[in-house]
């Protein structure tokens, strides 16, 4: 395999709402400037650019067109598109360059929750034949799960509750966050359900943002780059859609894409988990053990839809490019309740 | 680059409404014709690529999800593709590098659009800010640059109507496609209803429920395999002031790119069979010259002259094309797979004699997004 690594990253910040047009493309031309300039490149040093979002968030059929028009795309470049968290979008360009057909890619996903209405919006993920017209809630959904795993003792609402107040202190370091600041667990149990057994710090926040990676291979990565995060593992699957066939409190997708990437010995993890209990299934799906896990924050932090799981990628690798970490890992996840999963492992070399 | 080929090839039956399927039965239909194609069986499939266009076409959010199960996917990679009508083209080289990275050995790519669950027609009027709304539909949207390349070119009336009758002459030889009418005439294609002046209504695509499923595998699993000689993806944006439409940039240098890389330094005497994206007639003659075929102003030539004719010197569309069958997701894949069965030998009574190159094409949204590949019956050296 070639040698690839994330050399760049640039985000906008999260936040409840922004100005722009619905699919929220707006967001993109400040982090394009931002990532090429802090690189020293212009777009026609990037060989391929791949993109992910979502048409049913911004409500309307080809969104992702508007972003061609974000980057100027003239003369014409080479460009794909992943109906997905752009993190999937990052493991297209990660092929691509595998292909060694280029050297240079930038990848960049986008959403504009606030849109629409989020909770009702993912109900069109599920099967829309027996499941979609009885309109499921995303929270009630995810509360179906974290009861389930209370139940089997697997974790408890305190514990929950610590995941929170965990993310949001580390947030409070991070200037593009939405919520950070000192929290209880205490003060956050005395807190109301909102789809029990989460309450509203169990949940991520609703969120409209963006954020691009620059990918580059060999000596190219080099240059770009001080300390590049190669990539040492590049991982995803998929699981089952039934939810009743399914085993809600376990993800074998995430097993399998931590296993295959060799996700043992990180000592840093961003990973993307929507909902509090979501991380604690996951550190034990990944057997992350007690290291550092979102230092950023993580999405409860800030929840930029379909680009989320880009950014963790993105907050991982500037660990490894900072000097503050030497093995880290990015996880993204996709469909209701961990269907899917990606994990990628990078590592710095001194 | 490892090389790697197209060794099985499946398709649904191709209809205005497949009531009798779900959107999973119709992609298991194409699937399981491929993977019988070629002869493998879920353990020998590393991952799965499934290209769809907008999801408002039927109304669902990402359906590859709900779709995990059918797609044979749980438990390995998925992605799924969306660049608009291109989407099938794309999904077939996103694939195609899975295995030439030597990340996979074998790859199953699907394509599928099932438009009778949902309106095309409103999923693509939804009003949004700053850009000009398409309640006329695609044909509206693309009459302008049809009506300029007949100008431009000085291409007499009749050549649309010839592509119109002649696809839609293929696709009565192919037991798959949606349309079929052996018996349409230059004659009768010219009196059918105006639709969007130059576009009558025979010389427009229909709207079709239908699947598309290629397996890619780094080795053959039989005597048989279409290998992929080159794979081209451009992109440009909708609209610029100096953009030409008719002759967009973006396919000519997807083309230049695609040529170069299959060692084709003369595309018109060294492909043998071609599959372009044609969902309005005119379309033809306008790639042919944007894909380097003839030169500027001349690609009507060689329709006219009966030279795209199966038989004739460059044979486009022998499956009957985009005009006789648009499941618009698997459009483009079904051209990449059509180009792979003329190569593969398999296409029956539309096959091309002796057809040993040939070119999958598609485009998407405004003429801006670009797919092609060449595969051919031999080894790329």
């Amino acid at each position: 395999m070639r040698d690839v690594a994330v050399v760049g990253f640039a985000q906008t910040p999260c936040v409840r709402e922004t100005d722009g047009t619905t699919n929220g493309v707006e967001m993109l031309v400040p982090i394009f400037h931002e990532v090429l300039g802090g690189l020293g490149l212009t777009k026609s040093d990037i060989g391929f650019w791949c993109s992910g979002s979502s048409d049913y968030l911004a409500g309307r059929a080809f969104s992702f067109v508007s972003a061609v028009d974000a980057i100027g795309a003239f003369p014409p470049i080479m460009e794909s598109h992943v109906e997905m968290d752009a993190a999937w979008a990052l493991y297209e360009a990660w092929v691509k360059l595998q292909c060694g057909e280029v050297d240079t890619a930038l990848v960049y996903g986008f959403g504009k929750s606030s849109a629409g209405q989020l909770r009702r919006v993912m109900a069109m993920q599920l099967d829309p034949y027996v499941v979609t017209p009885l309109w499921p809630d995303s929270l009630g959904l995810a509360g179906i799960q974290a009861r389930m795993g209370i139940e089997d003792g697997l974790w408890s609402e305190r514990a929950m509750a610590e995941v929170a107040a965990r993310s949001r202190a580390a947030a409070m370091s991070n200037p593009l966050a939405q919520l950070s600041g000192p929290v209880s667990p205490e003060d956050l149990l005395d807190e109301p359900y909102v789809a029990d057994p989460l309450r509203r710090h169990d949940c991520a926040p609703i969120t409209d943002g963006a954020s691009t990676v620059v990918l580059a291979a060999g000596d190219r990565a080099r240059e770009l780059c001080e300390r590049p995060a190669w990539i040492t593992g590049f991982e995803h699957r998929v699981d089952s859609p039934s939810f009743g066939t399914r085993d809600l409190t376990a993800s074998p997708s995430a097993v399998a894409a931590g296993k295959a990437a060799g996700a043992d010995g990180v000592e840093v993890a961003e990973l993307h988990a929507p909902f509090t209990h979501q991380e604690l299934l996951l550190s034990q799906a990944l057997g992350l053990g007690d290291i550092t896990v979102n230092p950023s924050g993580g999405v409860l932090a800030g929840n930029p839809m379909f680009t989320a799981g880009l950014s963790r990628i993105g907050e991982a690798a500037r660990r490894v490019h900072d000097g503050t970490a030497s093995k880290v890992l990015g996880h993204a996840t996709s469909g209701p309740l961990l269907q899917q999963n990606l994990v990628c492992v990078m590592e710095g070399r001194d | 680059m490892r090389p790697a080929a197209v060794v099985g090839t499946g398709q649904t039956h191709h209809a205005a409404k497949r009531l009798d399927v779900s959107m999973a039965g119709l992609c298991r239909e194409a699937i399981d014709r491929a993977m019988a194609d070629a002869g493998v069986d879920w353990p020998d499939i590393d991952a799965v690529v499934l290209g769809k266009a907008p999801d408002l076409f039927e109304g669902v959010m990402m359906p590859e999800l709900f779709l995990a199960d059918a797609l044979g996917a749980v438990g390995k990679p998925l992605l799924r593709v969306h660049t608009a009508g291109s989407v099938g083209g794309t999904t077939a080289n996103v694939a195609a590098s899975l295995v030439q990275a030597g990340v996979h050995k074998r790859v199953l790519a699907v394509a599928f659009e099932k438009q009778s669950e949902s309106n095309a027609m409103w999923a693509l009027s939804v009003p949004t800010p700053f850009t000009m709304p398409v309640h006329a539909g695609a044909g509206g949207y693309f009459a302008p640059h049809v009506r300029s390349y007949i100008r431009r070119a000085g291409a007499p009336e009749h050549v649309g109507a010839m592509v119109a009758a002649k696809d839609r002459r293929n696709g009565a030889r192919n037991p798959y496609a949606h349309l079929k009418q052996p018996d349409i005439t230059v004659e009768s294609v010219r009196a059918s209803q105006m639709l969007w002046d130059p576009i009558r209504y025979d010389e427009t695509c229909p709207s079709s429920d239908g699947a598309c499923a290629i397996v890619i595998s780094a080795e053959p699993t039989s005597s048989r395999a279409a290998w992929i000689h080159a794979t081209a993806l451009r992109t440009e944006p909708t609209t610029f002031a100096g953009r030409d439409q008719v002759n967009p940039r973006a396919g000519q240098d997807a083309a230049r790119a695609l040529w170069k890389q299959a060692g084709i330094t003369d595309p018109l005497s060294e492909v043998d069979a071609t599959e372009i994206y044609v969902p309005f007639s005119w379309f033809e003659p306008m790639w042919l010259e944007n894909l380097g075929f003839t030169e500027i102003g001349q690609g009507w030539k060689l329709t006219e002259a009966g030279e795209t004719e199966i038989g004739g010197r460059l044979p486009v569309n022998p499956s009957g094309g985009v005009l006789s069958s648009n499941p618009i997701g698997a459009s483009g894949l079904l051209r990449f797979a059509e180009a792979a069965m003329q190569v593969m030998g398999t296409a029956g009574d539309h096959q091309v004699d002796g057809a040993r190159r040939a070119l999958g094409h598609a485009y998407g949204g405004g003429s801006q997004f670009f797919a092609m590949w060449v595969v051919g019956s031999e080894k790329p050296a």
